[in-house]
Parts: C-alpha cells; sequence; structure tokens
C-alpha cells in the first residue's frame, strides 16, 4: 500500500518536473534561423561551389588530374607561336590556349581537391551554395572565354622594374618599391 | 429555455407578441449560430496554437511564413483541406466511413447546449446537464469505432478498439469525479454548479475540503485527457505504431472534421473542468464580474471568463502534451484501473461524508459523532479492499513466473 502511495506520488511529481522544463523553454530563445532572411555565417573555407578565373590559368591540368570524381574537363592546345606573350597574375607565363574548361558541379564532391595542386591559383572554392536548379545540366559551368582580356606583360618584370618616371617626392616612393 | 426567452423579452419587449414559433426558433438558432460559428473557427486558433507552443518548447519557432508570424497557417491548411480530394480506398463500407467523422463531430459539438457562458448565457439550462454531457460525449466513441471499422484497415481498427477501451475505462473515474461537485451542490445543472460557487476564488470547488478537491481536479483532468484521446494518452492514434490510428484513411474534408472533433472535444472538456471546480463564468474576485465606464451599462464578463479559464485548461494539455512521451497500452489501463479509479472511489466516498455530515450543522453534532466512524470504516474497507486486490495480484504475478 505504501508503494503505491509511493508510486503514485512520483508518477505526479516527476510529471510536474516535466512541466517545469518544458515551462523554462517555452522562455527561451528559439534556435531556428529564418533561413533566405537570416542566414548562418559560414566558416572559414567553407567549400562550396568551385570556381576558376579563366584569366590565370596556364591549361596544365593538374586539377583535372587530381579531381576524384573526373568533374573537371579541359582542353588546351599550344598557342601560335607569333602569338603575343601573356602571363598570370602570379608571374607564370600561359604557354597553353585553353578552350575548353567545363566545371560539372553535379558530380564534384566538394573535396577541394584541385584547388592545392593549382600553380597560379586560379581555381577555389567560393562560398556560393545558392546554386540549385531544376536542370542538372545547369550544373555544367563552363569556364572558358572567348574574349578574356589577359596580362601582356610580365607581371614580374613589372614589380622588378623601378617605378617609372613620375616620383614627385623623392626620397620616400622607391623606398616603397624596394621594400615591395 | 425559458430564461433565454425571458432574456429575450427584456431585451425586446416586442418579442412578446411575435407568433411563438419565431421566438423558439430565434432562441434556438441564435446560440446554435453563435456556438457553432465560435467553435468552428475556434479549432483554427487551437492549431496554430498548439503549433507555436510546441515550437517555443523545443526552442524553435513554429509557423512564421504566411501571414504575420504564421497568424494565416491554419487558415491556409484549412482551405487546403477542404479543396483536398476525400479518398475513398477499396473496400471501405462508405455509408459508415462518411457517418463517422460527423458522428465524432456530433459528440464533440453538442455539450455546447449546456456550457453556461453567463448567469443568462447558455442555450439551454438542462437539469441533467453533467448527464447530459457524459452521455453526448460518449457519442463520439461510437464514431471512432464506426471509422476504424469502416476504414477496413487493421491499423484503423487498432486504434478504434484502443480507443473504445481508453474511453471506457477512463470515463468510469471521470464520471465518479463529477459526482463530487454534483454531492456538493445537489443539482446535476451546470449553471446550478457554476451558481453555488459564487464568492471568488476561495469559494470554487478546486479549493474546498482543501487536500481532497485539488485531488479530484487533478484526476479529472487526467481522466478527460484520456477521454480526449490527447498525449500522453494518445495512443489511438500513436503514429510510431498506428500509421494514425483510426483517420488513417481518412482524407480532405473528412480528415478535418476528425481534427476539428479533437480540437472540440479539449475546449468541451475544459470548459466543463472550469464550471465544475474552476468557477465557471465567475470571476476570480466579484468586481471583476462586470465591466464598464461610469454611466454606461456594466457588461457582464462571464463569457470571458469561461473562456480564459478553459483556454489556460488547453494550453496545459498542450503543456502536458509536450512534455510527456505516449504511454504503453499497459501503462494506460494501469493508471486508469488501479490509480485514478481507487482515487475517485475513495474521494466520493469522503466527500459524500462530508455532504451528509457537514461540520456546521447546528446542536448536538450526534451526525457526526455517528457518521465519521462510519465514513473512516467505509474509507477502511476500501483501503482494504485495494490491499487485498494488491496482494492477489503479487502472488498471481509470482505464481505466473515460478
Amino acid at each position: 500500500m505504501g508503494q503505491w502511495f509511493k508510486d503514485v506520488w512520483e508518477g505526479f511529481f516527476t510529471v510536474l518536473v516535466g512541466m517545469r522544463i518544458t515551462w523554462r523553454h517555452l522562455f527561451t530563445d528559439p534556435v531556428t534561423l529564418q533561413y533566405p532572411s537570416v542566414r548562418w555565417p559560414l566558416p572559414p573555407r567553407s567549400r562550396m561551389r568551385l570556381f576558376m578565373k579563366y584569366e590565370d590559368c596556364i591549361g596544365c591540368g593538374q586539377c583535372v588530374r587530381a579531381c576524384p570524381v573526373s568533374c573537371i574537363s579541359l582542353k588546351a592546345e599550344k598557342r601560335p607561336a607569333d602569338a603575343p606573350p601573356i602571363w598570370a597574375a602570379n608571374g607564370q607565363p600561359i604557354k597553353l590556349h585553353v578552350s575548353v574548361f567545363d566545371i560539372d558541379m553535379s558530380l564534384c564532391c566538394y573535396c577541394n581537391l584541385c584547388t592545392y595542386p593549382c600553380p597560379t591559383d586560379c581555381i577555389y572554392m567560393t562560398p556560393e551554395y545558392e546554386f540549385a536548379t531544376s536542370d542538372l545540366t545547369q550544373h555544367l559551368y563552363r569556364f572558358a572565354k572567348k574574349d578574356a582580356v589577359f596580362i601582356t606583360e610580365d607581371p614580374k618584370k613589372k614589380a622588378a622594374a623601378p617605378l617609372p618616371a613620375p616620383a614627385p617626392a623623392p626620397a620616400t616612393p622607391p623606398a616603397k618599391a624596394a621594400g615591395a | 429555455m425559458d430564461a433565454t426567452y425571458a432574456y429575450l423579452v427584456q431585451l425586446l419587449p416586442a418579442a412578446a407578441h411575435w407568433p411563438p414559433w419565431l421566438v423558439v426558433a430565434l432562441i434556438a438558432a441564435l446560440p446554435a449560430l453563435a456556438c457553432f460559428t465560435f467553435m468552428s473557427l475556434g479549432p483554427l486558433v487551437y492549431v496554430y496554437g498548439e503549433r507555436k507552443i510546441s515550437a517555443f518548447m523545443q526552442d524553435r519557432l513554429g509557423p512564421m511564413r504566411v501571414g504575420p508570424y504564421g497568424l494565416l497557417q491554419t487558415v491556409a491548411d484549412t482551405v487546403k483541406l477542404l479543396f483536398k480530394e476525400a479518398i475513398f480506398p477499396k473496400g471501405v463500407d462508405r455509408r459508415l466511413f462518411v457517418l463517422a467523422p460527423l458522428l465524432v463531430n456530433v459528440g464533440a459539438f453538442m455539450p455546447f447546449v449546456v456550457i453556461p457562458w453567463g448567469s443568462r448565457l447558455q442555450p439551454a439550462d438542462l437539469n441533467v446537464g453533467v448527464f447530459y454531457v457524459v452521455a453526448i460525449a460518449s457519442l463520439s466513441t461510437v464514431g471512432l469505432i464506426m471509422a476504424g471499422w469502416a476504414s477496413n484497415n487493421k491499423y484503423s481498427l487498432f486504434g478504434a478498439m484502443r480507443s473504445a477501451a481508453q474511453i471506457v475505462s477512463y470515463e468510469i473515474p471521470a464520471v465518479m469525479i463529477l459526482l463530487v461537485p454534483v454531492m456538493i451542490v445537489g443539482s446535476l445543472s451546470l449553471r446550478d454548479i457554476t451558481e453555488a460557487q459564487q464568492g471568488g476564488l476561495p469559494s470554487w470547488f478546486l479549493f474546498r475540503y482543501f487536500p481532497i478537491m485539488p485531488v479530484a481536479f487533478v484526476v479529472f483532468f487526467v481522466a478527460g485527457l484520456a477521454e480526449t484521446n490527447r498525449a500522453p494518452f494518445d495512443i489511438p492514434e500513436a503514429e510510431s505504431e498506428l500509421v494514425a490510428g483510426f483517420h488513417t484513411e481518412y482524407s480532405g474534408f473528412f480528415f478535418a472534421m476528425f481534427f476539428m472533433a479533437e480540437y472540440t472535444e479539449m475546449f468541451v472538456l475544459s470548459a466543463v473542468a472550469t464550471v465544475l471546480f474552476l468557477g465557471g463564468y465567475l470571476a476570480p474576485h466579484p468586481a471583476l464580474q462586470t465591466l464598464g465606464l461610469v454611466g454606461l451599462p456594466q457588461v457582464s464578463l462571464g463569457w470571458f471568463w469561461l473562456w480564459f479559464k478553459a483556454w489556460s485548461l488547453v494550453f496545459v494539455m498542450m503543456w502536458l502534451r509536450w512534455t510527456l512521451p505516449r504511454s504503453r497500452v499497459d501503462q494506460l489501463m494501469h493508471i486508469a484501473w488501479k490509480v485514478l479509479l481507487p482515487i475517485a472511489l475513495v474521494l466520493v466516498v469522503v466527500v459524500g461524508g462530508f455532504v451528509l455530515w457537514p461540520a456546521t450543522s447546528g446542536g448536538f453534532p450526534w451526525d457526526r459523532w455517528v457518521g465519521w466512524p462510519l465514513a473512516i470504516a467505509l474509507g477502511a474497507f476500501l483501503f482494504l479492499v485495494m490491499v487485498r486486490a494488491l496482494q492477489w495480484n503479487r502472488r498471481r504475478a509470482r505464481e505466473l513466473t515460478a
């Protein structure tokens, strides 16, 4: 009999304990983010959509070989000998004409392995993640451009060369240039 | 009816000269219309409230998209349900299938006939009010079984059987506890029961005979919770076991009707509990009963108080639902037969003793001298029976395991 009263009281009391917990949660701030209007701040180096800067690509194909799911397809041929010399932003001469550089994001596994071997850092992951489409073929991004404007002056030489004439303030600018 | 008629004549003196059929039609139709509009729009509010409360209790936001703060979410849901196709699966008994949600709704809505919203604001003051509520509310069980049977689906039938077992079990303690206020008042009319609690908060039945009536209230509330098939007693529609129980096969409008019935039943139970224990339409303090500026006629706030108290109880139901996990079938029966029923029995006997031999009777209290030992002996006898039953239970369990 005593056990019965104890059980009943315990049942009643534990319900109250549970109700106290839910009551407290009634007044805690919700953790929900209202997605399109409020966004989760992305962690640094988050890996979302791939991007390739065509103007810097030297067509070496290392990213293609690194890709574990073969989502990058690249076609490059030698630039004609008489074409004006062009360089990537970090000073690598571009010897190949990249005619096709396609990334199929529907295949991409976001492993980021393609960005490490790139000698000119022209392929990288962007924090852009809202690229859902109703048509998978729209996930094929074509990065090869017809009208790309390349750097036609060797950036290394440009940096090494002393600043051209103006220099109205005598001492400071050359010092800065040397520092750079 | 007579009170309403008198009120109508008081409001519209010309009504005394109208043909009787018109007056009767008015008296019957207006409250019915008001009740039905209020109650059919009520679930919109309850469902929104339930979703919001559940969300807040789980640190979520709940519906936020449709309308400001998601206020129009349930309206959109209702419109969706109304326009959806009502699917009749192969092999259903069409007539019963259509009739079941109607019957459940009848059971849910009819108790509104006797719920008093004010001293004169009551569709009908039946002298068997409490009995009427009990009788008409159990109609919905028939509807549930009908739904389960007509669906031609094992899960539906399981759900219906469970709900039948549950409601039959829990009706007993609930009705026994109903007897307690009825004994105190000596009337079955819900208005009389409310009027007997005049005088503000301390004279509500919840606070009478201090440790006894709160227990009675808790027992009634738990039993009522089980009767409305709400969590933690929602085994008739346990999603993890029975898909959706008795309304597995229902879609569109018929499903909406079951939904409406469930929420209406919640409100009805809360309103009845309010009338029995929380003073019904009476304010916590007599000064709060009416509201009005000086010089203007005072507006009675009875409807507000009943509404407020009933919704508070509905909130407690939702609170419980999002606190407790669903109980097992055997636990459910255990609570009904081995916990609530003995408590209800003892309460009925003890309160009966109090009512029969009140402590304030004049002269030499012979009745108390005789009555109290009798009541104590009765209580002791009940205890003994329970102890015997428990001992038998334990012995039987030992025998079965041996």
